[in-house]
């Protein structure tokens, strides 16, 4: 960790002092314990603030749109970018979008081990008392005041970190690989899988609880990196979709819809259910459709930057076994 | 198309009626609502369970349509285009299959009856058809009963603006 933290830093200065790139995006220390934050980085000095750990879980690919919308140089202007595998293959897919061209980010692509979920470890810690936090391949030292505790990263990994089957980016400029072993998961993800085997009213009442805390706040859309539009549904008033209330039928219309705008590009990088302040479990139903997808197109997202995205494409002889044929 | 009065729809007279459900069907200018007219001009019998919106192609359906359609109080939804080779605008449909594959799993994975929203392909010639597709969607519909889960409480609303 420590040393691909430190190679991040000289790169990035490095790249910086050369006028390659303009700005980079990255880390810093969060302002809590066991967070960080994302940080903007311009100059050679600046630079030195940048860190790695393994709670540097935001997708970062989420900034580029937004960015490359309003600089005024498209062609010139060149930002770096550190990603893990899940960022790259957003990024793949924001290039697809048209969202940004592959020469106008850097990108220092890092060989991921899978993250840490800080909720997780704070619930079993009093987080006033975090004094500080030390890091080994393995394993998450918590130091309090009520003295030392130990937790084991595997056994409390990111969700989405525990099925991740490209840890390491599909597209980079530089690869900066960390003490540990990429991750390569063996086990398939079985989330769909048991939702799908409880009866149907039983899963209706679980996304009736589930969604029925959101505060529709709109973080889980905020902190998506395909969620770029300039005028989201759940924004526009002509015509308004549906209401401004706290009715719950308006609140999974929302999520429907928003989840529903993810099918073929969402990368499951998990950003929308760590950004989500109710603790609401959003992977449940966007993994859905990424299970769907590749079952039925045969499509990752952000794996192959060549291949058309699954709903901007299709073949004569796409399977229709859901219409209805009469007799 | 012949429609009947509203009052006689959407609610179960439960002494001789059993419910009729409330079902919106976009239909596809170039073939199947020209199906749905042909089955009229035949003179085909079929359930008044159906209102009708006319689109210019399958590939025109987003998903919030059909989403907002549930949540207006539609017991149902019936999307119908052209045969696959056969749209108007050559590939309109092609995409929206795909679409409506991913649309139709989803809906039913979260928990909505999958009989609720369905899809079809009837061609301008194909009146008979389109008398039965109205006829098997409704059969379905009306086995799941009002969609009362998803329906938007409307006085909440009312109270609330
Ligand atoms: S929907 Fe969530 S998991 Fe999927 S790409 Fe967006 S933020 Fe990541
Ligand atoms: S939810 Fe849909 S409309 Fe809104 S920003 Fe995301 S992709 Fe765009
Ligand atoms: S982040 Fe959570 S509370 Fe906010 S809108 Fe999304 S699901 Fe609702």
């Amino acid at each position: 960790m420590k040393r691909a933290e430190h190679e991040i830093r000289s790169n990035v200065g490095k790249l910086l002092k050369q006028k390659k790139i303009d700005v980079f995006i990255g880390y810093e220390k969060g302002t809590l314990p066991l967070r960080t934050s994302p940080c903007f980085v311009s100059s050679e000095k600046e630079a030195r603030k940048l860190i790695w750990n393994s709670f540097c879980t935001n997708n970062l690919a989420v900034y580029l749109p937004h960015i490359m919308s309003r600089v005024k140089n498209k062609r010139s202007t060149r930002v770096g970018i550190i990603c893990k595998g899940c960022d790259s293959r957003s990024l793949v897919e924001l290039i697809k979008e048209k969202q940004l061209t592959r020469d106008q980010i850097y990108i220092i692509g890092i060989s991921c081990s899978g993250m840490v979920d800080y909720k997780r470890i704070l619930s079993q810690v009093n987080s006033d008392e975090v004094i500080g936090v030390d890091e080994t391949a393995d394993e998450i030292t918590v130091r309090s005041k009520e003295g030392e505790r130990v937790f084991s990263k595997e056994e409390n990994l990111c969700e989405p970190c525990r099925t991740c089957k490209h840890a390491v980016p599909t597209v980079y400029d530089m690869l900066i690989r960390t003490a540990q072993q990429p991750r390569q998961a063996t086990t398939s993800d079985s989330t769909v899988h048991d939702f799908l085997m409880k009866p149907r009213e039983e899963r209706w009442q679980i996304l009736e609880q589930e969604l029925g805390q959101c505060i529709r706040c709109y973080a889980c859309r905020n902190a998506c990196p395909n969620c770029y539009c300039k005028e989201c549904f759940a924004e526009q008033t002509k015509p308004r979709w549906f209401g401004v209330t706290t009715d719950l039928t308006d609140i999974i219309f929302y999520h429907t819809i928003r989840i529903f705008h993810q099918a073929g590009r969402c990368v499951d990088c998990g950003a929308c259910v760590r950004a989500c302040p109710m603790n609401i479990n959003l992977r449940l139903f966007t993994r859905m459709l990424v299970d769907e997808v590749k079952e039925r197109f045969g499509y990752e997202p952000g794996v192959a930057p060549e291949e058309l995205q699954p709903l901007a494409t299709y073949s004569a002889k796409d399977k229709q076994d859901f219409m209805i044929e009469p007799e | 198309m012949e429609q009947s009065d509203d009052k006689t729809i959407g609610q179960s007279d439960n002494k001789t009626n059993p419910f009729e459900p409330r079902i919106l069907a976009f239909l596809c200018n170039w073939c199947s609502y020209a199906g749905a007219d042909l089955a009229g001009v035949s003179r085909f019998q079929y359930p008044t369970t159906f209102r009708v919106i006319r689109v210019p192609c399958s590939g025109r359906i987003n998903p919030l349509y059909i989403i907002k359609a549930l949540q207006s109080g539609f017991d149902g939804v019936l999307v119908s285009g052209c045969h696959p080779g056969d749209c108007h605008y050559i590939s309109g449909n092609y995409f929206a299959r795909r679409r409506f594959a991913l649309l139709k799993k989803f809906l039913e994975y979260l928990g909505i009856e999958p009989e609720r929203v369905q899809f079809s392909w009837v061609s301008a010639a194909e009146g008979a058809r389109f008398a039965k597709v109205v006829k098997q969607v409704t059969d379905d519909i009306r086995k799941c009963g009002p969609m009362n889960y998803f329906k938007k409480n409307r006085n909440f609303v009312e109270r609330v603006l």
